[in-house]
């Protein structure tokens, strides 16, 4: 390797390997269900049987007698405010009189050792009286329906209109669909988990696998009745997030239990409580219809959009405000009414899952386009690169797409990718639907190809003050110049240490950079969810790289008593190209600068219209599938699953590609098995015996085609990343399973008997 | 919880009978699940990991596979894939590469799960189990071995010795359905096997009743049709519409449930197409056979 090599190696456009990476294939990564002090005591959670139950009353005697519990809690035990939650306060730390959902923590207990918590915690004894159940969303809102939160007037947390256009629109060509999609879960393989040290002082220390530290440290604050500098937080090792640790879940009750007994605390889920002790993704009910001419452009849509909350908020009312804005899709469309619902029953709660709001809306969107497309007779394809947003247009909230919208681009891009090659005539069964179970050796097999666009939101929306902070310093260690960056943004797998590492090496021209562990000593870098790391701490890091480079060169002008100078490399370079010092030569005291940045506002859309300029930038990816279906026995072997994406500019482009790889993963997932199944308020598959995803001979290989018009409104022109591929390649796969099919299939995870009879 | 691990088979048998709350364990791909989700909390565990006989598989005198109960998965398709096919194909639907390597035949058995993997192999194959205790060895078709739901004729102070069955004399085929490509429960499985030499054909199905089950009418009426129509002898094609009536008459032999891996319809649908299919590749491997003979 050259020198030149080496002083490039991990910057912005490289794709250096992850610290995580061989530790996480080995086995040796330190995840937070490993966290370990050896005076700790373990933490377990007693939960409702009920979905929707009175609590009498509560008997904690028996367990109490368990030799090895030191403490067995209950609301009466909460010192601050029993209310937590990212939307609304209206789900207790522990149920306070009334349960509201199968699953719901009622009580805690610690114990020298796990098993012991968990046999004290079945002698609990809890008086519930059943309470009538609203389990099925569309019956929610009905004037009889019972209340989930008797406080509350009706069961809605959020609607949303969005009206444009002429108000009664008429078209020579309507099509019209209704869609389901099943609950799915994210399915993260690292349990909740973590750990809470007390500080002997009436403060605590949590470390947790969370996707928001300063979002958990306020709500955990709020039930401790503690200020913020006595709850600190640090991120543990996060086995996966993908939503599911938005919000709290071990957070409280290890503090709680902490203070409590004076002893660290443990809680670790086991799997089949990881089901309850997390939100799932909403399932929906959509009904859309779009108006259009002979040629098949659109002159108007219609969506009416039902998302369940279940017993709690969450994330509820952004799913609905992403639905509302985003459900109809990256078209132009003149004329627009969009109703979109958010309600609470006593199923369980939903909230944040990868591409929230258009997962769910694009299975019906883009059915509806196939629909369509075939009505007027023209290609699958070019309807969609027909009726394609473009840079420049208005959205349906009125907003103006403002930096790339290349819709026509990627769906031709992926259209034009080379197709797998036909199935051979005697194929390894293992190339077949079904696999080594040997169902078929080429009988009943259809092959089938189906195409899928989508955009979503980057950042938080609506109005939300979205900001990221990041400390930089820079200093001389042992004659070399190190920079160390500390922000509180959660890494939970994407990848954000390295980009950190390569955004300060790029900018500060060194090599070596430490990442400080990421905790709430600085301030906050707001939830690693909505495709915003990259974009919003990725922008923090930089501004505040910027700030110790100004600092640094203003320090080198006074020493050299010049003016024009630049830091190239590690070296400070005059306008003439002369160095004139090396970069350790004005750190003899280091230079530490924090940046609080914020991305574009956003705001606020109209109550009664739905417009206004509700995101702060938009990402747009087109998935190609190709299936083959078993047709008389409704199994589907994925053959290829092509995907292009604009990313702005890949930071590191092997990250890029994951990301990509994953989401299609988790998309397809959901067209084809990942449903949580819920009767009347009871889950019946919390395990992944039941609950299947995608194994890797259920994945094909994929063909990934990475775009980058960089968008000049955000840093290094990035653009989020993790979330289109999740929303685009689901109803790719499930248009490729009707293709081979000729079955309407508007209902997902498509089941083998939905396609048999 | 005691921990009884004996190092020879006569040892595990005086243990089973001293201590016959004890629950065996060979790969504990089952038991170590049960005792993880606490649905099983027994008095002792005996381990059978450490008895040589059971980890062996042998061609006894008559001919036979004496196939020993400690046998894991990976090594019946390793070193049996072509002597005992049906229960090879089986052997791979099952779990993961982890799994089958710990798995066992026996503990397939020992769990007598209704959607235990090697049950519709062994059903069609006519296998047997060998059973035994300090009262003396017992050998149960496999067809009477399961009593329902999770459970078998195994008596408290017995162990499974072994699994006996002939090398095939015709093809066999083993068909599961999964809602995904591997790793998962059947919803369904049928087992087939042709059986030349006694001019009788073999089912098992699996997932669709409280027990693994053969389909004795179905099979009955599909040898009966192949004797009357002079098919053992001649080879000639099997008639679509016999394969079709033979997946029927499977069918109808099960007695499914709707449950949250499937629906009953669709279990009865699949495996009437299971059947059809796994008869029609037997039937065309037979044919082959005599052509490659000739
Ligand atoms: C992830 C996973 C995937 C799986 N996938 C499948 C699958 O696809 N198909 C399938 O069929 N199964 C599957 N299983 C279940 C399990 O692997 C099989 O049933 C396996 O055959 C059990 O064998 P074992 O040796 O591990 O049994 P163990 O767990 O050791 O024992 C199982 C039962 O048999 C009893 N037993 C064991 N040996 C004897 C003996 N010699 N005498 C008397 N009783 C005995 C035990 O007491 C216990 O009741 C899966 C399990 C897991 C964890």
């Amino acid at each position: 390797m050259t020198s030149t090599e080496t002083r490039t190696a991990g910057r912005l456009g490289d794709s250096p390997l992850r610290p995580d990476g061989t530790l996480k294939v080995t086995g040796e990564f330190a995840y937070s269900s490993d966290l370990w002090h050896d005076d700790m005591v373990w933490g377990v959670t007693l939960r409702s049987p009920h979905p929707h139950a009175r609590i009498r009353s509560i008997d904690v005697t028996d367990a109490l007698r368990v030799p090895g519990v030191s403490a067995v809690l209950t609301a009466a035990d909460v010192p601050g405010e029993n209310a937590v939650g990212l939307e609304h306060l209206d789900t207790p730390a522990l149920a306070d009189r009334v349960v509201r959902y199968q699953g719901e923590p009622v009580a805690l207990v610690a114990a020298d050792h796990p098993e012991t918590a968990r046999r004290a915690a079945k002698r609990i004894v809890v008086d519930y009286e059943a309470l009538p159940a609203v389990t099925d969303p569309r019956r929610a809102l009905d004037a009889d329906a019972p209340l989930v939160h008797a406080s509350h007037e009706d069961n809605l947390v959020r609607a949303m209109k969005v009206r444009r256009g002429d108000p009664a629109p008429t078209a020579p060509v309507v099509v019209a669909l209704d869609f389901e999609v099943g609950m799915q879960d994210q399915a993260f393989l690292g349990p909740e988990s973590g750990l809470a040290v007390p500080d002997g002082e009436g403060g605590v220390d949590l470390y947790v696998a969370t996707q928001w530290l300063h979002v958990d440290q306020s709500q955990v604050c709020r039930v401790l009745g503690l200020p913020p500098e006595r709850v600190r937080l640090t991120l543990a090792g996060v086995g996966g997030a993908f939503g599911g640790r938005e919000d709290l879940s071990m957070h409280v009750h290890a503090c709680l239990l902490a203070l409590h007994t004076g002893k660290p605390v443990k809680m670790s889920y086991a799997r089949d409580e990881s089901f309850f002790g997390h939100v799932h993704r909403h399932p929906a009910w959509l009904r859309y219809e779009f108006g259009a001419s002979d040629e098949g452009e659109l002159i108007y849509a219609k969506a009416d959009i039902l998302f369940d909350g279940g017993a709690y908020a969450s994330s509820t009312g952004a799913v609905v405000g992403n639905g509302g804005t985003l459900g109809l899709g990256p078209y132009r469309i003149p004329s627009v009414h969009v109703d979109a619902r958010g309600v609470y029953t006593n199923n369980p709660p939903c909230g944040a899952m990868r591409g929230f709001g258009c997962v769910q809306a694009a299975f019906a969107h883009e059915a509806l386009m196939d629909e369509l497309a075939d009505r007027v007779g023209v290609d699958r394809v070019e309807i969609r690169a027909r009726n394609g947003m473009r840079e420049g247009d208005l959205n349906i909230t009125g907003q103006v797409i403002d930096s790339a919208a290349p819709v026509a681009e990627l769906i031709r891009t992926v259209r034009d990718l080379p197709l797998p090659a036909p199935r051979a005539e005697d194929p390894d069964i293992r190339e077949l639907p079904g696999g080594a179970s040997n169902t078929t050796h080429g009988e009943g097999v259809v092959r089938g190809i189906g195409y899928a666009v989508t955009y979503k939101n980057v950042g938080f929306s609506e109005g939300f003050d979205d900001y990221s902070t990041a400390r930089v310093r820079l200093e001389a260690v042992a004659g070399e110049p190190v920079a160390t960056v500390h922000t509180a943004a959660a890494e939970v797998g994407q990848g954000l240490i390295t980009l950190e590492q390569q955004i300060c090496r790029t900018e500060l021209g060194v090599d070596q950079v430490v990442v400080h562990p990421k905790d709430t000593g600085v301030g906050s870098g707001g939830s690693t969810s909505a495709s915003r790391q990259t974009y919003v701490t990725g922008g923090a890091v930089k501004a505040a790289c910027e700030a110790v480079r100004t600092t640094v060169l203003r320090r080198a002008a006074a020493s050299l008593q010049r003016t024009d100078l630049r830091l190239e490399g590690d070296k400070i370079v005059a306008e003439s190209g002369e160095v004139v010092a090396g970069l350790v030569e004005v750190l003899e005291e280091p230079v530490e600068e924090t940046v609080e940045w914020r991305h574009r506002p956003t705001s606020p859309i109209d109550p009664e219209t739905g417009q206004g300029n509700a995101h702060v930038q938009y990402a747009f990816s087109a998935h190609r599938a190709v299936v083959d279906v078993d047709v008389e026995l409704g199994l589907v072997k994925v053959v290829a699953l092509d995907t292009a994406q604009d990313v702005g500019r890949a930071l590191n482009p092997d990250a890029v590609v994951g990301q990509i790889q994953g989401g299609s993963a988790q998309g397809m997932g959901l067209a084809l098995m990942e449903e949580i199944v819920v009767t009347d308020g009871h889950v019946k598959n919390p395990s992944f015996t039941d609950y299947l995803i995608p194994t890797i001979l259920d994945m094909p290989p994929m063909q990934v085609k990475v775009l980058e018009y960089a968008d000049p409104h955000a840093p290094y022109g990035v653009r989020g990343v993790g979330e289109p591929p999740t929303i685009s390649s689901g109803p790719a796969v499930a248009a490729a399973v009707r293709a081979a099919t000729g079955k309407a299939l508007r209902r997902v995870p498509i089941r083998p008997e939905h396609i048999t009879f | 919880m005691d921990f009884l691990a004996p190092t020879s088979w006569a040892e595990a048998l005086e243990t089973k009978a001293a201590h016959p709350d004890a629950l065996p364990v060979a790969g504990g791909t089952d038991v170590m699940v049960e005792l993880n989700f606490d649905h099983r909390r027994p008095a002792a565990l005996l381990d059978l990991n450490r008895v040589p006989d059971l980890q062996e598989w042998s061609r006894t005198d008559d001919g036979r596979i004496r196939l020993g109960a400690g046998v894991t998965y990976s090594r019946v398709i390793a070193e049996l894939g072509g002597t005992l096919p049906g229960l090879a194909m089986a052997a791979r639907t099952v779990g993961s590469p982890q799994i089958r390597n710990r798995g066992t035949v026996g503990g397939n058995l020992g769990a007598a799960s209704p959607a235990g993997d090697s049950h519709p192999a062994l059903l069609a194959a006519f296998a047997e189990v060998e059973i035994a205790s300090l009262r003396g060895t017992r050998v149960v078709p496999v067809a009477e071995f399961f009593t329902g739901v999770k459970r078998s004729v195994l008596e408290p102070d017995e162990l499974i010795a072994a699994v006996r069955t002939t090398p095939p004399a015709g093809p066999q085929q083993f068909c599961k359905i999964g809602t995904r490509n591997a790793m998962v429960i059947a919803v369904s499985a049928f087992g087939f096997a042709l059986h030349p030499d006694r001019r009788e054909v073999g089912t098992g199905i699996g997932s669709a009743a409280p027990t693994p089950r053969p389909a004795p009418a179905a099979a009955a009426f599909l040898a009966g049709e192949l004797e009357a129509a002079g098919l053992w002898e001649s080879r000639g094609p099997l008639p679509e519409n016999l394969a079709t009536d033979f997946g029927r008459r499977v069918r109808d032999a099960a007695a499914p449930i709707d449950d949250v891996r499937g629906s009953a319809a669709y279990r009865l649908h699949a495996l009437s197409v299971m059947a059809r299919r796994a008869a029609t590749w037997a039937w065309d491997s037979y044919r082959d056979e005599n052509r490659s003979a000739a």
